[in-house]
């Protein structure tokens, strides 16, 4: 890893110690607040071991962070199809994230068949497709056939919203 | 009893879904950026309305596929699919470029085949022995035994413990939530109805395996097309026998012990296997140049590795690797409980699966060999659908097991930080370790400290369990061990580095959580004897940028 990598993902690396320990502190406060009355039948009772995973965690997000301040980044992982020396996409990775969240939003109110389209042709647009009339037929295909799969060959109902009594 | 198995695996049904298992097995184990863990992850939500056998039945088939799905990627592209594959590309690739690719195809699937074969024969031999120990030992042992394969996936695999440990706490909290199964308090569902049940496994699967995994690859996407080698039918001729069906025999020798180990993965034997042959193969000269020996040996230590990965697995409920995890979580799924005595309570399902591996592996080398040209067209897929089809498939599965958009609002939170932990270098297998042991682990200290009302002496008061937390010491003082080691034995260290030179691809992780480690990057890196082979790969990656610019 070049030198400038890692000066960049220095900063950052802090975030993730800071969510471990946020997420240890979360479990120690909810731990704390758990009645616990000594009984025969439960000598260890139910906070021990959010204590032990709390206090886990706390130790590892200190450690990580002093591991990160003394320049010491864990090489990003690598993979197929992947080039991990290029920074973060933002630009396909937040578009995915949006239509995503659309999706949820969507996904009651319009039926699995429109917002599924919509998922589907926005995630192949975010990852760089431009081929809009293709990708639309495959969106709508992939929509309708899981749809009728899910329905015909598992017994799953998925909604069908706005197109209620069309599908 | 395991004619019985092959009785019931052997109906219409189930031998379509072995089919099916197979076929698309093989399918994604070609496609980059897909493995087995993640394929199971996306079909639990979807197999939860089928018979508990047939769903397992198909995944054997996944499973078995996706390793011989990946070492064509490896031999044909360059790219292994998997970890494990990482050193069957090294000489299989250049036996493609030099015109042997339907060599090259034929002794690795020929050598999964054998591999696998003996490796689940040593499944059946060894499971019920190991299931007659696990029946006899107490909450002690079993927690200490449970303790272990946590510790020893999260220290050994993965190039730092620190971030290992990281993961494994991430888990374990996830694994909290929900009620107390003693005391009926909610844990950490900050007064969410829908958490009091406790988060899916399914839903940290997909998330974890399916989300994360794609909004990485998304990230990071090459924009270049990929070189295919076409290839014919493959076939061997009888000096490609000759040279091979050894290499099998010793591959398979080297896989399964480590994939029945804890933490043995399955890129130790494949390495080792390499090694092995290069030493006692009659043409060294061609090692480098597309050695036949170099892909029949770690292939068939591949496939074993699989299958010993399974004796835990059945025999204790313990996973070892990123598949066998997945498949774990979809025995909850379908609420079987995993552990010693599975074998006892569901017979019928355990030998049909256990049987359904030896069809499925038959299945592959009948199916595959002819299908061979037709899977390399399949890396032709554009990208954008490949990927946006996971995110498709990953939401919708999660959305059909309960119809909650709330299902889906956690797969979102659970991808971003399976997204996050791939950026940091975080493994995720021990969180989803956590996530599936957590809660057993707690039952069992709950249980064995009530059996001696509180007392902690209560947790060693049984043999086996003071032996084991003797080797959970040791696994954690492990980079003192190799440092020792390595000093005394400086030729192995040597051959790790020879073996990093020779390479072109990067060791890297993909849906194992771990990444390829050789045996030189067990060493902690905190301590100093962990530098040379850290060297090595810097160099070996620049070497590799390199060569794409």
């Amino acid at each position: 890893m070049s030198d400038v990598a890692t000066r960049h993902t220095n900063r950052s690396e802090l975030g993730f110690a800071a969510l471990l320990g946020a997420v240890g502190v979360v479990v120690l406060v909810d731990a704390a607040g758990l009645h616990a009355p000594y009984s025969q039948a439960d000598p260890v009772g139910p906070r021990v071991v959010p204590f032990i995973v709390g206090g886990l965690l706390l130790l590892c997000a200190v450690l990580l962070a002093i591991k990160v301040l003394r320049g010491d980044n864990a090489p990003a992982d690598d993979g197929e199809d992947i080039d991990p020396n290029t920074p973060i996409g933002w630009r396909t990775v937040l578009p995915l994230i949006g239509f995503f969240i659309l999706n949820i939003i969507l996904i009651n109110p319009l039926g699995w068949v429109i917002s599924g389209t919509l998922f589907f042709w926005g995630s192949v647009w975010s990852l760089g497709s431009r081929h809009y009339v293709r990708d639309g037929i495959v969106s709508l295909l992939m929509a309708l056939g899981t749809f009728y799969g899910f329905y015909l060959g598992l017994g799953i109902h998925l909604p069908a919203g706005v197109l209620e009594g069309v599908l | 009893m395991l004619m019985q198995g092959f009785a019931t695996a052997a109906t219409p049904m189930n031998l379509l879904y072995a089919c099916i298992g197979v076929l698309l097995g093989t399918a994604v184990g070609v496609l980059p950026g897909i493995g087995p863990a993640m394929t199971i992850a996306l079909l639990l939500p979807v197999t939860y309305v089928l018979e508990p056998t047939s769903a397992l039945i198909m995944f054997a088939g996944v499973y078995y596929g996706g390793m011989y799905g990946g070492s064509t990627t490896s031999i044909l592209l360059n790219t292994p699919g998997e970890s494990s594959t990482v050193i069957t590309a090294i000489e299989g690739h250049k036996m493609a470029k030099a015109g042997r690719a339907a060599q090259a195809l034929a002794t690795a699937a020929i050598g999964s085949f054998v591999a696998g074969t003996i490796g689940t024969a040593l499944l059946v031999t060894l499971a019920p022995i190991v299931v007659k120990f696990a029946v006899s030992l107490g909450a002690p042992s079993y927690l200490a035994i449970m303790i272990l394969a946590l510790i020893a996936v999260t220290a050994v695999l993965g190039a730092s413990k620190l971030r290992g440990f990281a993961s494994l706490g991430l888990g374990l909290a996830i694994g909290l939530v929900g009620m107390d199964i003693v005391t009926g308090q909610g844990r950490l569902i900050f007064g969410q109805p829908l958490l009091s049940d406790g988060v899916d496994i399914v839903v940290v699967a997909v998330a974890i395996f399916a989300l994360g995994e794609a909004l990485w690859v998304a990230a990071h996407l090459l924009r270049t097309k990929t070189q295919t080698i076409p290839v014919g039918r493959p076939w061997m001729g009888k000096s490609d026998w000759k040279r091979s069906w050894k290499p099998w025999l010793r591959g398979t020798a080297f896989g399964f012990p480590f994939g029945a180990l804890p933490a043995g993965g399955a890129e130790i034997p494949t390495f080792l296997s390499y090694v092995t042959e290069k030493k006692l193969s009659k043409h060294p000269e061609e090692f480098g140049h597309g050695a036949i020996e170099g892909v029949a040996g770690p292939e068939a230590a591949n496939n074993a590795s699989a299958a010993g990965t399974l004796t835990p697995m059945l025999a204790l409920g313990l996973p070892t690797n990123a598949t066998a995890a997945v498949m774990l979580a979809a025995f909850m799924q379908f609420g079987i409980e995993p552990g010693p005595l599975l074998f006892e309570n569901e017979p019928q399902l355990v030998w049909a699966l256990i049987a359904s591996l030896f069809i499925g592996n038959t299945l592959l080398l009948v199916i595959n060999l002819p299908l061979a040209p037709l899977w390399a067209k399949l890396l032709q897929l554009p990208r954008p659908y490949l990927y946006a089809g996971i995110l498709f498939f990953a939401t919708l599965g999660t959305f059909a097991v309960n119809s909650q958009t709330f299902d889906l609002v956690l797969l979102l939170v659970l991808g971003l930080l399976g997204f996050a932990m791939r950026r940091f270098g975080v493994p995720v297998l021990p969180l989803v370790l956590g996530v599936i042991l957590g809660p057993r682990i707690e039952k069992q200290l709950r249980q064995a400290l009530q059996l001696s009302s509180g007392d902690p002496v209560g947790l060693v008061n049984e043999p086996v369990a003071v032996v084991v937390y003797v080797i959970i010491a040791l696994v954690l003082l492990w980079p003192v061990v190799t440092a020792i080691l390595r000093r005394s034995n400086p030729r192995m260290a040597a051959a790790v580095a020879l073996h990093a030179e020779e390479r072109e691809v990067l060791s890297g992780e993909e849906n194992d959580g771990a990444p390829a480690a050789g045996p030189a990057d067990g060493a902690g890196l905190d301590n100093g004897s962990g530098r040379p082979a850290q060297s090595a790969a810097e160099q070996e990656a620049s070497v590799q940028q390199k060569q794409k610019h």
